[in-house]
């Protein structure tokens, strides 16, 4: 008790100290706002500008200054865009390409991960710091003896060469999985033992649905990238009714010039 | 034995498709091989001819360290910059956050088509704002003085993973450290320096280390900034934008020489690897790592 009143005759801060402190506080407050529109604009007008010049004729483009909302607004870009390339073609040939790899990625990279988690085996560790130093490997690396080998085999100029590798696991992958594999209590493993379960009914009946989280994250990742994906495309998909939406994309340039508005 | 089986996929994987192919590859760089013929024994012909006679490698070389150089840590910085903004408590922090991520998003291809457009000299978003405060901007990817630069501030677009990894860090400090530097009666910028900085330069080495691998395979936004169709227009302007890859590409599949490509594929591999590990070692002396 005797403390307590000691410390409130003796305030640590005078009050004209703490008004000033306030006041800093609302002034780093309002200066940190400003920065981050400011700074959010940089992120956001490039997507405000692709708007709206998405929603111009091809003369409004060159207006000076520009306008953000054209006058009129010309819709007819979009339905332009789809027909300019085969842009369905190269959809379909894109999402074909990605449901390959991630359903073999999920398959191959959850086994894997399995053994390296759930499985107690002499040398496990080592092959897990050769897997994780694959991570470093360049794609360059590999590239050109990988493009010689699918040639000699005939499978340029088809899916095969993208989406084989994703049967075979993927570092990064097999490094997520397992670690979240690791999280999943061992009790359950032991109970599922007791049970008769072998080890692929534990992978399959015990880790699988507790892992659902994480595959899905495998599974959003691993579309976005092979989405996205470019040089790999470039290299093996030769004709363009193979294409995907990456390659396709710079049809918009090559035919006849820039075709901003589209 | 259970183990063994369960890991064989990415043991043929791993033997398939990267221990047989590097071994290869290695061979392939002593030879002169253009994918017609069977490759031919010249021993080291074309490491010395890359290091001595072909000025294209050492500007393709200095384009990519001057990304690794000066555009890693400008993007490291920003994106720090980004994360310390994106973690101040107020309200619709999401809705920042969604505007400041969602670019990363976007293929590499689309962003460089979309960043060739704002940065157009003639029509352009920054050019006609510039021009608007009465500037007369410069050509930005078509001078090759700008070129790179402006490659940097594009790549700073899409910064949002590292921005991810960042934020996840920031708010991983303990806050009783701000409080007890606050009685202490420290501002802002000595929290930020004797606090957050040390605190999470961990994650500034994870973020270095990996932006700088990313660099120096950097080869879609180039690729489709200097034309994008055909390779002999890669590098443009005036081999300004040709980076390693890039000049990789068009040995292996543009002038078929697959010998040479392969002996820059095995140069960029030991680059790569004395880059991380000088990374990591001189990176521990200034990462503050948690003992407990």
């Amino acid at each position: 008790m005797q403390n307590r009143a000691a410390l409130k005759e003796t305030p640590i801060y005078s009050t004209t100290k703490i008004r000033w402190s306030k006041a800093s506080k609302k002034i780093s407050l309002i200066t940190g706002i400003v920065l981050l529109i400011l700074v959010g604009s940089f992120f956001f007008l490039p997507w405000l500008w692709l708007l709206s010049s998405s929603l111009k004729t091809l003369d409004q483009i060159f207006i000076q200054p520009p306008q953000w909302i054209p006058k009129p607004i010309d819709w007819s870009n979009f339905s332009k865009a789809i027909t300019y390339i085969p842009f369905f073609q190269y959809m379909a040939n894109t999402l074909v390409i990605c449901a390959f790899v991630v359903v073999g990625r999920v398959i191959s990279c959850s086994l894997v991960a399995y053994g390296f988690s759930r499985i107690r085996w002499p040398g496990r560790d080592f092959v897990f710091v050769l897997v994780l130093a694959t991570m470093m490997l360049p794609f360059q690396v590999s590239m050109i003896p990988l493009y010689v080998i699918f040639s000699r085999v005939h499978l340029v100029n088809t899916i095969v060469p993208l989406v084989l590798p994703a049967f075979f696991g993927d570092a990064f992958f097999i490094f997520l999985l397992r670690q979240f594999f690791l999280s999943i209590p061992h009790e359950l493993q032991e109970a599922a033992i007791i049970d008769g379960a072998n080890h692929f009914d534990i992978y399959w009946r015990v880790i699988l649905p507790l892992a659902r989280p994480a595959l899905i994250t495998l599974v959003i990742f691993s579309f976005l990238w092979t989405y996205t994906d470019f040089q790999g495309p470039l290299i093996y998909l030769t004709s363009p009714q193979k294409w995907t939406l990456s390659l396709g994309l710079r049809g918009y340039f090559s035919v006849h010039g820039a075709q901003w508005s589209l | 034995m259970y183990g063994i089986l369960f890991i064989s996929p990415w043991i043929i994987g791993f033997l398939v498709f990267q221990l047989y192919p590097i071994v290869l590859s290695l061979y392939y760089s002593f030879t002169n091989f253009s994918l017609i013929k069977p490759p031919d024994w010249i021993g080291l012909s074309n490491y010395i001819l890359l290091f001595t006679k072909d000025k294209n490698f050492y500007l393709a070389l200095s384009n990519t360290l001057y990304i690794a150089l000066i555009g890693v840590p400008v993007q490291l910085v920003f994106s720090f910059i980004c994360a310390l903004l994106l973690n101040q408590k107020i309200r619709s922090q999401v809705f920042f956050r969604t505007i400041y991520i969602v670019p990363t998003i976007m293929p590499a291809v689309a962003t460089a088509i979309l960043f060739r457009w704002v940065f157009n000299p003639e029509i352009g978003l920054v050019n006609s704002l510039l021009a608007s405060v009465h500037i007369n901007g410069p050509t930005w990817f078509a001078d090759p003085n700008w070129a790179k630069p402006t490659l940097i501030i594009m790549l700073c677009w899409t910064v949002g993973s590292t921005i991810i990894i960042y934020l996840a860090g920031l708010q991983g400090v303990p806050t009783e450290l701000y409080e007890s530097a606050e009685i202490e009666g420290a501002n802002g910028l000595q929290k930020l320096g004797f606090i957050t900085i040390p605190l999470i330069s961990p994650i500034t080495l994870f973020n270095l280390i990996t932006g700088l691998i990313y660099a120096f395979q950097m080869f879609t936004e180039p690729f489709t900034l200097s034309g994008g169709t055909d390779a002999s227009t890669l590098g443009r302007p005036q081999g300004s934008l040709l980076f390693y890859s890039i000049y990789l590409y068009q040995n292996a599949f543009y002038f078929t020489r697959m010998g040479k490509a392969s002996a820059m594929a095995w140069v960029l591999l030991v680059v790569i690897m004395i880059v991380t590990l000088v990374t990591l070692r001189t990176g521990n002396r200034w990462t503050n790592y948690e003992i407990r």
